[in-house]
C-alpha cells in the first residue's frame, strides 16, 4: 500500500527494490553506495539467518536421528532429503560425497529464501522501518549477488569435479578435442568456454529473474489498495508453485552439471 | 541491483551451509535411512522365514496326527481281535468243562444204574428164591437146589 505519505508509485516500487546497503563513506554518492565494496546487509542477514536456522535445525535433528520409527520432523526432513537423494541417484552416476549434500543445501536454502516472497511485501519493511532501517528487500533470491554467488560456487565445484574425476590432462584433452576432434582444437575450446560460462549465468539469472518478477507482481498488487486482497492470495498460492519449482530447477541443473563434469564425453 | 561484494559474502554463506550439510546433516540421516531400510528388509525376510517354518510345522503336525490316528485304529483293531480270541478261548474252555461235567454225570448215572441193577438182581433173586421157596417148600429143599438157583442168578 502506498501508505508512506507523499511517496509516488514509482518511488514506492523503487523503495521496495532497493537493498539495505553499507559501504565506506567515501564510496557514497548522494547518500547511496556505489562501487564494488558495497554489502547488501538485508540479503546477507536474511539468507544467513534462514540458512543457519534451517541447517542448524537439520543438523541437530540428524544428530539424534534413529533408524527406528522416525518422529514427525525427522520424517519430514527425511522425506525432503530422500527426494533430493533420489534425483541425485537418477542423474549422477559417479561416486561423490559432495553432490547430494550440495543438492540438499541448494534445494532447502533456495526454497526457504524464495518462500520469503510469501510474506506480505510491506510487512518486513514496515517492521524494519520501526527500528530505523529504511530499506529492506526481504527476498534474498531477488538479489543477483546471491544467485550469482551460488552459481559461481557451483561453477567452481564443477571445475573441481572435472579435475578430480578426469585429472588435469583428461580435462584439457576433453576441452580441446570434444566435440569435433583434435584438428579443430581452437573451435572446441571456444565452444567449451561459451558452454561453461553460460551455465552459471543461466543458473543465476533464471532464479533471479523469476523471483524478481514474482516480487514485482506482489508489489504491483500491493499498490492496488483494497483491491489487492482478492489478487494477492491467488498470486501467493500460484507463487508457492514457482518458489518450489525454482528451487528444484536450480538443484536439478546443478546435479546435471555435476554429472556432466564427472562423466567423460 | 549491481554486482558487488555481497557476492563474496553470499559465497561464504553458501560454502558454510554446504559444509554443515556435508558434515552434520547428510551422513547421519543417510545412515539412519540405510539402517532402517536394512531393518525393514531383515524384518521382511524374517517374516518370510517364519511363514515357511510355520508351513513346515503345520505339515509336521498333520503328519503326526495322521500317524497317531493310524496307530490308534491299529490298536483298536488289535484289541478287538484279542477280545474275539479271548471269547473264543472261553467258549472252548466252557465246552470242555461242560463236556467233562456231562461225562462225569453220565458215569455217575451209569454207576447208579449198575448199582440199582445189582440191587435189583439181588432182590429178584431173593424174590425168585422166596417165590420158589414158597412153591417148592413142599417139594424141594432149598439147599439141594442151590447150585441151580445160583446159575439162574448168574443168568440174570
Amino acid at each position: 500500500m502506498s501508505a508512506e505519505g507523499g511517496l509516488t508509485t514509482a518511488g514506492y516500487i523503487q523503495h521496495h527494490l532497493t537493498n539495505l546497503a553499507v559501504c565506506a563513506e567515501s564510496a557514497k554518492i548522494d547518500g547511496h553506495c556505489h562501487g564494488f565494496w558495497t554489502f547488501h546487509l538485508d540479503t546477507l542477514v536474511i539468507s544467513g539467518l534462514l540458512g543457519l536456522i534451517a541447517f542448524g535445525f537439520m543438523a541437530k535433528l540428524a544428530g539424534k536421528a534413529t533408524s527406528g520409527v522416525p518422529s514427525g520432523w525427522q520424517n519430514f526432513i527425511e522425506m525432503v532429503i530422500g527426494m533430493v537423494d533420489q534425483q541425485v541417484r537418477d542423474t549422477f552416476h559417479g561416486k561423490s560425497a559432495l553432490v547430494t549434500p550440495l543438492a540438499i543445501t541448494i534445494f532447502v536454502w533456495v526454497f526457504l529464501m524464495n518462500a520469503m516472497d510469501l510474506i506480505p511485501v510491506d510487512f518486513l519493511p514496515l517492521v524494519a522501518g520501526a527500528f530505523g532501517i529504511n530499506y529492506l528487500k526481504a527476498v534474498p533470491t531477488t538479489d543477483p549477488n546471491l544467485t550469482f554467488a551460488m552459481s559461481i560456487t557451483v561453477f567452481f565445484i564443477m571445475i573441481w569435479m572435472n579435475l578430480k574425476v578426469k585429472g588435469f590432462g583428461g580435462y584439457m584433452h576433453e576441452i580441446f578435442t570434444a566435440p569435433f576432434g583434435a584438428k579443430l582444437a581452437p573451435i572446441n575450446f571456444i565452444f567449451r568456454v561459451v558452454e561453461d560460462i553460460a551455465k552459471p549465468i543461466s543458473l543465476a539469472l533464471r532464479l533471479f529473474g523469476n523471483m524478481y518478477a514474482g516480487e514485482m507482481v506482489f508489489i504491483l498488487i500491493a499498490l492496488l489498495g483494497l483491491y489487492q486482497l482478492p489478487l494477492a492470495l491467488p498470486w501467493a498460492l500460484f507463487h508457492i508453485l514457482i518458489i518450489t519449482l525454482q528451487a528444484f530447477v536450480f538443484m536439478m541443473l546443478t546435479i546435471v552439471y555435476m554429472s556432466m563434469a564427472a562423466e567423460s564425453h | 541491483m549491481s554486482i558487488n561484494a555481497t557476492l563474496i559474502g553470499q559465497a561464504i554463506w553458501f560454502a558454510i551451509f554446504i559444509w554443515i550439510t556435508m558434515k552434520y546433516v547428510w551422513p547421519p540421516l543417510q545412515k539412519a535411512m540405510a539402517d532402517r531400510q536394512k531393518q525393514i528388509a531383515d524384518g521382511l525376510s524374517a517374516a518370510e522365514r517364519g511363514k515357511q517354518e510355520q508351513e513346515i510345522a503345520a505339515k509336521r503336525s498333520a503328519d503326526a496326527l495322521r500317524e497317531a490316528k493310524e496307530k490308534a485304529s491299529e490298536t483298536i483293531a488289535a484289541a478287538e481281535k484279542r477280545a474275539q480270541q479271548i471269547v473264543e478261548e472261553a467258549k472252548g474252555q466252557a465246552k470242555v468243562e461242560a463236556d467233562k461235567v456231562v461225562a462225569g454225570a453220565k458215569a455217575e448215572i451209569d454207576q447208579e444204574v449198575e448199582r440199582a441193577k445189582q440191587q435189583l438182581r439181588e432182590r429178584v433173586a431173593e424174590l425168585a428164591v422166596a417165590g420158589a421157596e414158597k412153591i417148592l417148600k413142599k417139594e424141594i429143599n432149598a439147599a439141594a437146589h442151590a447150585d441151580i438157583l445160583g446159575s439162574l442168578k448168574q443168568g440174570l
